[in-house]
């Protein structure tokens, strides 16, 4: 897989104990769920709020979006943003999603703000 | 200080994320609720007299393992509560891991009678089973991703009781159901490579397809099938040659494909085919079967269908991508959707990456230029660059207009010259197809132009840039459409010397439905595989072509728009137009698989697939309605040929039939007065019309107060955030007060 999120999936489905991020069969079934397109728009941002919290805090603080951020522009020199392109990015997303102004996106929040893109269930998406 | 940092990490909102007890208890109270229907639980079930937002979660610091058991056995005993459907559509819906949804079915299972001997965790027919029941919904949705082929699906054996093993085969009929799909794999492969946004033109064209079905259906069943069965006595057809599937004519022209072939009387009358009919010793026929208004209602049916259909695909795409509140801008809400994973390649996803990293920038530079305000002469000057191509553009439209309309005149006055002349056959036929080939070569050229001017124009918004693009586009194909509709139906320069100016338009439309597809198939070599051939030997630059989306979009909507105009005057286009996208979808493929590269623009795919139906169904269907409404109610029939010969409109054919209806049997005298009253007043309309209105000002005035109340909301949120960064620091100061 080419998947920059791919770390992310195998930790967040892995239920082994020894936390080398193994997957058994049934975690398997649950990725595939997960991301089939008959998953309600609820199941799909719970896990995508999980795989885009890189330090598992339980929010998505500014550290978390530039990370994300940076796994979605790639891992090349010439494609990554500027610092201040970074921090206005990150700034004006906190603007719109964070309602309780505590800068950082809990759950609710983030499945706030998906919800109002129409696209978001249709890219995340696997198809067999 | 970290003991309050320990105590932060366990807030609920930022625990319920991970915690299977805090997931069970949100669910615990959304089953109550479902069950009860209020949104508060009443005071006596609450364990905990603390503030309304902590009474449903539960601390992760207490070390008691029970109270996971506990809210687990609440939990369950809610879900017995409910109704199946409503207990299998929570327990899909709950974000637990499959070996927790596995536990909680058991206990629902065991709760609720006897446990039956299959359920044994040993059996691994039972186990399998299970786990898909768990996992994929039985719903029957439609269209279902490939099938979990689940490895360990042994043989099952026949003693286990009827409702599992009845689930059973419907889950593995399910998971045939994608091999029975078609294109599964083609369209897999499309998405993988070059994501959402070219996927959706290959969905829309199968979309076209499936509305062309439809009228196909009803036309072959009712109209074609039987006219075949009864063949007209007429002259003998003229031999086949190759020309008749281009220019529609020749063999074609006194075939089931045009107008012209069809009768006018009740096809199964025996008397019919006698000259004097009156005089007639045999008996009506049992079942008579009407051709005219079988080809009328037909037509009239498959209409209604088909607007049906899209108008609820329309008020289904809408109402996926409108969202009420969105005041703010969506820049969240595209980062987050941002990434597709359905790309799995390696370069596509590279691919993927840079094209993510220029939209956020081309977004941020889009925001920063718009913060900063122009000064007065900029902004004059940009105005006037936007006037100058918007009247180029309008005066491109009305020069090909005026040209299609001298080209059509002038091809009229030469057909005639060669008719006079007596030239041969062929030139006959040739001339007909040279208005068609002049459209369609101006359809496909136009949009380069609009491309570059485009260019020229330099408009700030890339989205902007593809409306306007689109807009251009669609307002010239409309309206050479137009002029052509007024043309055929007016019948002073095209068709005027035939005596079957029916069949002689539905051979015009066959001719225009030809030519397009292969100045499609010439575009597609040309502006793909000879372009890319020209980028990479002469000019040595690695870039393919780009799959430009929006011109093949509407070239399909012209190619539909042609088929509802002529589903009248030729009965079999739709099958036409169905081989069409057919081979129009392997020849897209192949070429995009060899020849391009994924879009550059920032594109959102299911906003813009709600455009394309709106086109499809605004200009689209509603013009083709409008003529064929106008072709029926209004314009005289031709006299020697067709199912309406004689008489003076289409319409009558149906109100003459009401009214043999009335004189033979007074009984259904309401249809007759049905009939006058609700379709020929215009009453009807001006009440449905305020209906209409009625309910669209409700509407808005719903959607108002949802605004306020969202806004009214979101402060109340931004307050209790307020509160909770205050308490966080109240604690903070505690702690280290504490320490020291």
């Amino acid at each position: 897989q080419a998947n920059p999120f791919q770390h992310r999936i195998c930790r967040v489905f892995s239920t082994s104990d020894d936390g080398d991020d193994s997957m058994s069969f049934e975690d398997f079934l649950d990725m595939l769920s997960v991301f089939s397109e008959s998953a309600t728009s609820d199941i799909k941002s719970h896990y995508a709020f999980r795989i885009f919290d890189f330090d598992d805090d339980g929010t998505l603080d500014r550290k978390d979006l530039e990370k994300l951020v940076n796994c979605l522009t790639g891992q090349g020199e010439e494609s990554r943003l500027s610092n201040a392109e970074m921090e206005q990015l990150i700034q004006n997303i906190l603007e719109e999603s964070d309602i309780d102004k505590d800068g950082a996106i809990n759950l609710s929040e983030f499945q706030h703000v998906v919800s109002r893109s129409p696209d978001f269930t249709s890219s995340f998406k696997i198809v067999l | 200080s970290s003991a309050s940092l320990r105590i932060l990490a366990s807030m609920p909102s930022r625990t319920i994320g991970r915690s299977r007890g805090a997931i069970i208890s949100q669910y615990y109270n959304r089953t109550a609720r479902l069950r009860r229907r209020s949104s508060r639980p009443p005071l006596q079930h609450l364990c905990r007299t603390a503030r309304p937002s902590l009474r449903q979660y539960d601390l992760e610091t207490d070390p008691a393992r029970a109270t996971l058991e506990d809210k687990r056995s609440l939990l369950v005993k809610e879900l017995l509560s409910l109704s199946p459907g409503q207990r299998s559509h929570m327990l899909l819906t709950v974000p637990l891991s499959l070996a927790e949804k596995r536990a909680l079915r058991q206990e629902l299972s065991g709760q609720r009678g006897p446990p039956r001997q299959h359920r044994a965790p040993s059996s691994p027919c039972g186990w399998s089973k299970d786990n898909i029941a768990l996992v994929r919904p039985g719903r029957g949705s439609a269209r279902q991703p490939g099938g979990l082929r689940c490895r360990l699906r042994p043989r099952c054996s026949p003693h286990v009781p009827s409702p599992q093993s009845c689930r059973g085969l419907w889950y593995r009929l399910l998971s045939l159901l994608p091999a029975a799909q078609p294109w599964h794999y083609a369209l897999k492969q499309i998405g993988g490579r070059f994501g959402s946004s070219v996927l959706s033109y290959f969905l829309f064209l199968k979309t076209l397809l499936m509305f062309n079905i439809v009228p196909l259906l009803i036309l072959l069943v009712f109209v074609v099938a039987l006219q075949a069965a009864y063949p007209p006595a007429s002259a003998s057809p003229r031999p086949f040659t190759g020309l008749e599937l281009l220019t529609g004519a020749g063999y074609f022209t006194h075939s089931l494909l045009y107008y012209g072939y069809y009768s006018n009387a009740t096809l199964n009358d025996p008397c019919a085919s006698s000259p004097n009919s009156s005089a007639c010793p045999l008996a009506a026929p049992p079942l008579p079967y009407n051709m005219p208004l079988a080809y009328v209602f037909s037509v009239g049916v498959s209409f209604l269908i088909t607007c049906v259909l899209l108008v609820y695909s329309m008020s289904r795409s809408f109402g996926e991508s409108y969202r009420v509140g969105s005041s703010t801008g969506d820049l969240a809400a595209r980062v987050f959707s941002a990434w597709d994973f359905k790309v799995i390649q390696r370069r596509s996803v590279k691919l993927q990456s840079e094209n993510i990293c220029t939209q956020l920038k081309e977004l941020l530079a889009e925001q920063r230029s718009r913060s900063r305000s122009l000064s007065l002469c900029q902004r004059l000057g940009h105005c006037a660059v936007l006037l100058l191509a918007w009247a180029l553009a309008l005066g491109t439209v009305l020069g090909c207009v005026l040209a299609v309309r001298y080209l059509s005149e002038h091809m009229h006055a030469v057909q005639q010259g060669h008719r006079a002349r007596g030239s041969g056959q062929r030139w006959q036929e040739a001339v007909p197809l040279v208005l068609p080939l002049v459209v369609s070569l101006l359809n496909a050229l136009m949009p380069h132009l609009y491309n570059l001017l485009a260019l020229w124009e330099r408009q700030d918004s890339p989205v902007a840039r593809l409306y306007v693009a689109i807009c251009r586009n669609l307002l010239l194909k409309m309206v050479v459409l137009g002029l052509l509709c007024y043309q055929w139906l007016s019948r002073r320069v095209v068709c005027s010397a035939e005596e079957c100016w029916e069949t002689c338009v539905g051979q015009d439309l066959y001719r225009f439905m030809v030519m397009d597809f292969i100045f499609t198939l010439l575009d597609t070599f040309f502006g793909e595989l000879v372009w890319r051939l020209i980028l990479e030997k002469r000019l040595k630059r690695k870039q393919r072509p780009e799959f430009d989306i929006a011109r093949n979009v509407l070239q399909l909507i012209y190619g539909q728009t042609l088929t509802w105009l002529g589903v009248l005057f030729a009965p079999l286009l739709p099958a036409v137009q169905m081989l069409k996208l057919l081979l129009l979808f392997y020849i897209k493929k192949t070429s995009l698989m060899q020849n391009c590269r994924s879009p550059s623009k920032p594109w959102q795919a299911s906003h813009m697939s709600t455009v394309f139906v709106t086109l499809l169904c605004f200009p689209s269907f509603l013009g083709a309605a409008v003529f064929l409404s106008y072709t029926i109610w209004s314009v005289r029939p031709s006299d020697t040929c067709g199912p309406f010969r004689g008489l003076e409109t289409i319409y009558k054919s149906g109100k003459t039939w009401v009214q043999v209806l009335e004189r033979s049997n007074p009984n259904i005298g309401w249809l007759a007065w049905a009939h006058q009253h609700l379709l020929q007043d215009t009453f009807l309309l001006f009440l449905v019309s305020g209906v209409l209105l009625a309910v669209t000002y409700f509407n808005v005035q719903v959607v108002r107060g949802q605004r306020r109340i969202i806004r009214l909301l979101k402060e109340q949120i931004a307050n209790e955030g307020e509160d909770k960064i205050f308490l966080i620091q109240k604690l903070h100061a505690v702690y280290e007060q504490r320490e020291r």
